[in-house]
């Protein structure tokens, strides 16, 4: 293999995969290219998958495990209350007030045990969605389509913060069931899962002439209908107003769960609730929906997914996420018109990008991501199993939470709201340095994984480290791991 | 930018970090004045509902509008009075005995020039200071900062911007350099190794071996202290409840203030706190909006106290990208609006007052018929700041740290 094209099966893993590992390049040949493409071939769904609960599983868990937990506290409290008051002698000395004090403590501690007695089945399943995903990462001969995956998912975020049970059975069954697939069907199921309903606020949000909303003094929530059309479809400024938000939030409304308490089977699943959905026509974007159930929000969102600005502002964030925080123009367009020309075919889409010479073209100027390059410098000592509390740890030490974004427009993906949480990597590079010195060799990553495609001032300070892992240490801080 | 000139050589590092960090004890800011003034933005992510934290309960149509949600001088809490016409959070009695010190002021029915409701334009707006979103990749306390740089009366490598969290603030980036801060939870990289690293990157990547030494820089101000488990146990992985909010609020702004209080470190700095999107189940007077302005009152109180002798010369501003619909929505909460509130305090400020050109809660008086229509520009208000406590000139603040605002006057009288 020629140097060049070890350079360019480099460039392929690092630009548009998850990172050269042990054997990847050989496994590359000559055509990093055709190799990307063929990966998306392959399926993309988790193996693993089928021993991890649905979300409308996991939330009825959670709901049940919170239903207890309340039923245990109350119970605590009363018993507490009740040898309280036996306890109350009818004359009441300072002692005796000051024993009440300490009896009210002891409440208090009951209760408190009562609750940790049934600790939150939430957070066992969101370690498990997050070892699983990070180990098809790691495990994955170039990651192309993983990274796919990733980027979808932050695309259509939610937040573990405000639904953790659903947080990982969303990307699985919203994100990953799609991404290779037609945007629209990717749009329709993420918003129509609950775990998004459920983020964007729409689970109660009922129009005004509704059953429910005549009924009760409650009414609308714009959230998600503003959300989708800013950060997933047509994007900020492009036209829509204020009125198309009210209209579109009222086409939103009745899309909702079933309560996990009314339904064993079925709680947590999506439903449409018609005594939510406020009755009528709606006007968006200057086009009438006169459908009488959810078929009206899907009509909406078929045509958001068909908009122009929507295969522009698709097209800007995928070039800005794999090629450039500036990506070149041409590249946007083509990706904008490929998008146009396929009815938002994302896989057509993906190997239009790779197919590119304006993706390859530039520097290799693009600050990885904290996650990427955690799951990059892995990779690179062939390690392929994770401890999730460490990692998701790792990722929250290093700004970028899985699965916890601050807000619906997800992470961002510019080297300014990143580089200055460098100094935090070379913490963790230090400290997983010094985990697998014993495992790992600097030389060999440098010469057999990356095919000795390092700066040369990178073998030069590996090479005079004071001690592995120093050498380690350096080496996953080196612009060869930060930059792809 | 003065900063690559100085990067020292490998053989200066090594040799000790005393010369690395000599000039950091240089003069700064207004020195020759004899006054060494400390400003601290927090901006608050997510849109805060103003009259959830400030209500006009003097305003005739106030119950009208918010029925059993408004808060009351009467009410469960009771509302904190502020004059005879506004009353505060009763989450806030921190914020209120500063008040009633002269110590805070609050500025009411104030925006930005922002006129639509997306929160990361609204954002983008309100700490880049120009006028429309994507306008520049700069912040105006960043430019602010190199204004008095030029202006010749500050040592520029001496008075650099602090921000914290691992996301750098929009409104503390740009050309000056920023050091970070984010909660310190595993053991730090030796200090060879990092002088090492260093090293690699001036010889492979400018723009990190900057970050890099920024970052040292700000670890040797700290000195060297003692830090828990490697990555164990750690309890910021759960979701956050509120006791685990107000502790990060109380961490991150009270370590801001330790390092803005060193004779030797940063002059200005910036945080955002989120979590004010409050669509569903606001909670004014109980729940989420009274937790959260409890958690900054909380905040505010680290400040003070981590201040210490260099209280008096602090001035602390809190603002937030727009305010939120003026009635209640259907979910309890509030959708993005627009007037809003922005908090002042600091021991160098003229407070004990609302400013308000109080608009009115009439649907005719509502912008739109549905928000808090602005009657104040805040960029007046952060204009009067910057020119009266960092002492910037007015056609600086103008034509650079807030282009094309020449007629947006400073509000003056806001510093003792």
């Amino acid at each position: 293999m020629s140097n060049s094209a070890k350079a360019e099966a480099v460039l392929a893993l690092q630009r548009f995969g998850m990172g050269p590992r042990p054997g990847s390049i050989a496994a590359m040949g000559s055509d990093p290219r055709g190799a990307l493409i063929a990966e998306l071939d392959r399926p993309l769904a988790l193996a693993e998958a089928a021993s991890l609960p649905s979300s409308a599983k996991a939330f009825r868990t959670v709901a049940d495990a919170n239903a207890r937990r309340t039923a245990r506290v109350k119970q605590a409290q009363q018993q507490a209350k009740k040898q309280q008051m036996a306890a109350a002698a009818p004359a009441m000395s300072e002692d005796q007030a000051q024993g009440q004090v300490q009896d009210k403590d002891a409440a208090e501690t009951a209760a408190r045990q009562a609750a940790d007695a049934v600790p939150d089945p939430g957070r066992p399943m969101y370690l498990q969605e997050a070892k699983l995903r990070t180990e098809a990462a790691l495990a994955a001969e170039i990651g192309f389509a993983e990274r796919l995956v990733w980027f979808w998912s932050n695309h259509f975020c939610i937040s573990a913060n405000k639904i953790q049970s659903m947080s990982g059975a969303y990307e699985r069954e919203a994100v990953r069931a799609n991404a290779l697939g037609r945007f629209v069907d990717l749009l329709l199921a993420v918003e129509g899962h609950p775990a998004m309903l459920f983020y964007l606020d729409n689970l109660e949000s009922m129009g005004a002439n509704s059953i429910a909303g005549i009924n009760r003094s409650r009414g609308l929530n714009e959230n998600i209908a503003r959300e989708i059309m800013e950060l997933h479809t047509l994007g900020v400024r492009t036209g829509y107003t204020q009125d198309d938000v009210i209209s579109f939030a009222n086409v939103m409304t009745g899309w909702t769960l079933v309560p996990p308490g009314a339904d064993p089977q079925h709680g947590g699943e999506f439903t449409f609730n018609p005594r939510l959905h406020e009755p009528g026509g709606q006007t968006v974007l200057g086009k009438r929906y006169e459908q009488e159930d959810a078929e009206q929000g899907r009509a909406v969102l078929r045509d958001l997914a068909a908009h122009p600005a929507t295969s522009t502002h698709v097209a800007t964030k995928l070039a800005r996420h794999f090629v450039a925080d500036e990506p070149p123009p041409a590249l946007v367009e083509h990706l904008a018109r490929t998008f146009r020309d396929t009815e938002g075919d994302l896989k057509q889409v993906a190997i239009a990008m790779v197919s590119s010479d304006e993706a390859w073209r530039g520097p290799p100027s693009k600050l990885k991501r904290p996650g990427e390059w955690v799951v990059g410098m892995v990779r690179a000592t062939g390690i392929t199993q994770v401890d999730p509390v460490l990692y998701t740890g790792g990722q929250q030490l290093l700004g970028e939470p899985l699965w916890r974004p601050s807000a619906p427009k997800g992470y961002p993906d510019d080297e300014a709201s990143w580089i200055d949480g460098v100094g935090r990597r070379l913490d963790v590079a230090n400290n997983f340095a010094e985990h697998i010195t014993g495992m790992a060799d600097p030389q060999v990553i440098i010469e057999d994984v990356f095919a000795s495609q390092i700066a040369p001032e990178v073998k030069q300070a590996v090479g005079r480290a004071e001690s592995r892992q120093q050498a380690l240490a350096l080496l996953f801080m080196s612009v060869d791991f930060q930059r792809r | 930018m003065g900063f690559h000139r100085h990067l020292p050589t490998r053989r200066e590092l090594l040799a000790g970090s005393g010369a690395l960090f000599a000039w950091s004890q240089m003069p700064r800011i207004a020195r020759a004045e004899g006054r060494d003034p400390r400003l601290l933005v927090i901006i608050l992510r997510g849109a805060l509902d103003g009259l959830g934290a400030v209500a006009p309960v003097g305003d005739p149509d106030w119950i009208g509008l918010r029925g059993d949600r408004a808060l009351l001088l009467d009410g469960k809490p009771p509302a904190l009075p502020l004059d005879s016409f506004f009353a505060l959070n009763p989450a806030m009695p921190n914020l209120h005995r500063l008040y009633k010190s002269g110590k805070a002021a609050i500025v009411h029915a104030a925006a930005t020039p922002y006129r639509e409701r997306s929160h990361f334009d609204g954002q983008d707006v309100l700490e880049s200071g120009f006028t429309r979103p994507g306008a520049t990749a700069s912040g105006w306390l960043n430019r602010a900062l190199l204004a008095m740089e030029s202006g010749g009366r500050v040592d520029p490598r001496g008075s650099r911007a602090l921000g914290i969290g691992s996301v750098t603030p929009l409104v503390v980036r740009g050309a000056a350099p920023v050091m970070t801060w984010v909660p310190q939870r595993i053991l730090p990289a030796s200090e060879d190794t990092q002088n090492r690293l260093l090293d690699l990157y001036q010889h492979t990547d400018p723009k990190l071996a900057t970050v890099l030494q920024a970052r040292m820089k700000l670890a040797s101000l700290d000195g060297p202290r003692g830090t828990g488990d490697p990555m164990s146990d750690d309890p910021t992985l759960a979701p956050p409840g509120i006791a685990r909010v107000r502790a990060y609020f109380t961490e991150a702004a009270g370590t801001a203030a330790r390092y803005l209080a060193k004779p030797d470190g940063p002059r200005v700095g910036a945080m955002g706190f989120v979590g004010w999107d409050t669509h569903i189940a606001e909670g004014a007077a109980s729940g989420q909006l009274y937790n959260l302005l409890g958690a900054l009152d909380g905040a505010f109180a680290a400040i003070e106290s981590n201040m210490g002798e260099v209280w008096h010369e602090t001035v602390v501003a809190v603002v937030t990208e727009f305010g939120r619909t003026a009635r209640i929505n259907g979910t309890q909460g509030t959708d993005h609006g627009t007037g809003t509130v922005a908090f002042l305090i600091g021991g160098g400020l003229a407070g004990g007052r609302v400013i308000a050109d109080w608009p009115g809660l009439k649907p005719a008086q509502l912008l739109d018929d549905r928000d808090l229509k602005p009657t104040t520009d805040l960029r007046a208000v952060l204009k009067g700041l910057l020119r009266d406590h960092l002492r910037i000139e007015e056609k600086i603040l103008a034509d650079t740290v807030f282009p094309d605002s020449a007629e947006i006057k400073p509000v003056g009288g806001l510093v003792g």
